[in-house]
């Protein structure tokens, strides 16, 4: 892929340094009111990697893998799977079902709230790490 | 009106299949195939399926276009022209197109309240009535991709992981050295010996 080099395209840089910080905060916005309206993990974890990927894209690859390593994106895709899969084994642990997580907390409800907090944090998590690193994949070739 | 906004977007959603399929220059089709996405997802919304349409919306035409973009970089970008078509693929495609749409005469009409879904005591009734109260978040959706489904949503998550591994482990993740990696770097400079190396060996 085309990657626009420094110093060229000022107009795209500067607008896409305004945007970023909003298209973050969307993405965690969608992450974390996914329970009152549309949205969730597997949403919030795209929107949150297109915000790196709109970098990579304008200030070119080089300058996107210094805020984040692509080994850092490794630990976050197993990071996310085994935050879900852990709360799993925890409900399991706590007495429960795999996945049943009335048993978190004392109040069925909280537990439930705590259950469905943490497993769409670990769903946003991996698939913001491989979307990144699936556009790191492909934009490293030429 | 609803049925018409219907309508109106199924059918540039065929437009477009057709233009993508005809298209001959791959950029364009992959544009295409992000409009695809989009419209997509504004049935979606019709269909008041506001999750789906936002995660159409978000990977349909956000993520997947960019991703075609990369792969279209490592090949050219015009489709190669075909040979003859056999009339055996013709026959073949007739066939299983056929059998698709007789597939969907058996399926409940569009938005029927007595569809096996919908009535069904242990899928939309209860998921309605007694979710707010057994998992408590407003959204539906969320409680059943979360709660009710968390076991197939934990294999999704594995897909999307397992899809991560896969691409990675064909295309690498390596970490190369800046100057490795500028775009202005001449072909044939070998990587890591450093002119002080070249100096020594003679």
């Amino acid at each position: 892929m085309k990657l626009y080099p420094r110093q060229r395209h000022r107009v795209l840089q500067v607008v896409t340094k305004l945007v970023i910080p909003f298209v973050l905060m969307f993405g965690l916005y969608v992450q974390f009111h996914g329970d009152y309206g549309p949205g969730g993990g597997f949403q919030a974890g795209v929107i949150f990697a297109s915000a790196f990927i709109l970098h990579g894209l304008i200030f070119g690859l080089q300058q996107t893998r210094r805020v984040l390593s692509p080994g850092v994106l490794r630990v976050m895709m197993s990071l996310g799977v085994l935050l879900y899969a852990g709360t799993g084994a925890v409900t399991m642990l706590m007495g429960g079902n795999l996945l049943d997580y009335d048993v978190l907390a004392h109040d069925p409800l909280h537990g439930q709230h705590w259950g469905i907090f943490a497993v769409e944090l670990g769903v946003g998590i991996t698939v913001t790490g491989v979307m990144i690193s699936l556009f790191y994949g492909f934009a490293s070739k030429r | 009106m609803e049925t018409l906004v219907a309508i109106v977007l199924l059918t540039f959603l065929a437009i477009v299949a057709v233009g993508i399929i005809v298209l001959r220059d791959l950029l364009g089709a992959v544009i295409l195939l992000g409009l695809y996405s989009l419209i997509a997802a504004g049935a979606f919304v019709v269909m008041d399926a506001v999750d789906v349409a936002f995660t159409e919306a978000a990977v349909g035409s956000g993520i997947s276009t960019i991703l075609f973009l990369g792969a279209l970089s490592f090949t050219k970008h015009e489709q190669k022209p075909r040979g003859n078509d056999s009339v055996m693929a013709l026959i073949f495609v007739i066939v299983t197109g056929g059998l698709l749409i007789y597939g969907t005469l058996d399926m409940p009409h569009y938005g029927r309240a007595d569809s096996p879904a919908q009535s069904h005591p242990d899928l939309a009734v209860r998921f309605i009535e007694v979710s707010g109260s057994e998992v408590g978040p407003p959204n539906i959706v969320t409680s059943v991709l979360a709660s009710y489904r968390g076991y197939d949503t934990l294999g999704e998550t594995l897909v999307v992981f397992a899809a991560g591994i896969a691409v990675l482990s064909l295309l690498g993740l390596k970490r190369r050295r800046p100057e490795e990696e500028s775009p202005e770097d001449a072909p044939g400079d070998t990587p890591g010996v450093k002119p002080d190396d070249v100096q020594s060996q003679y």
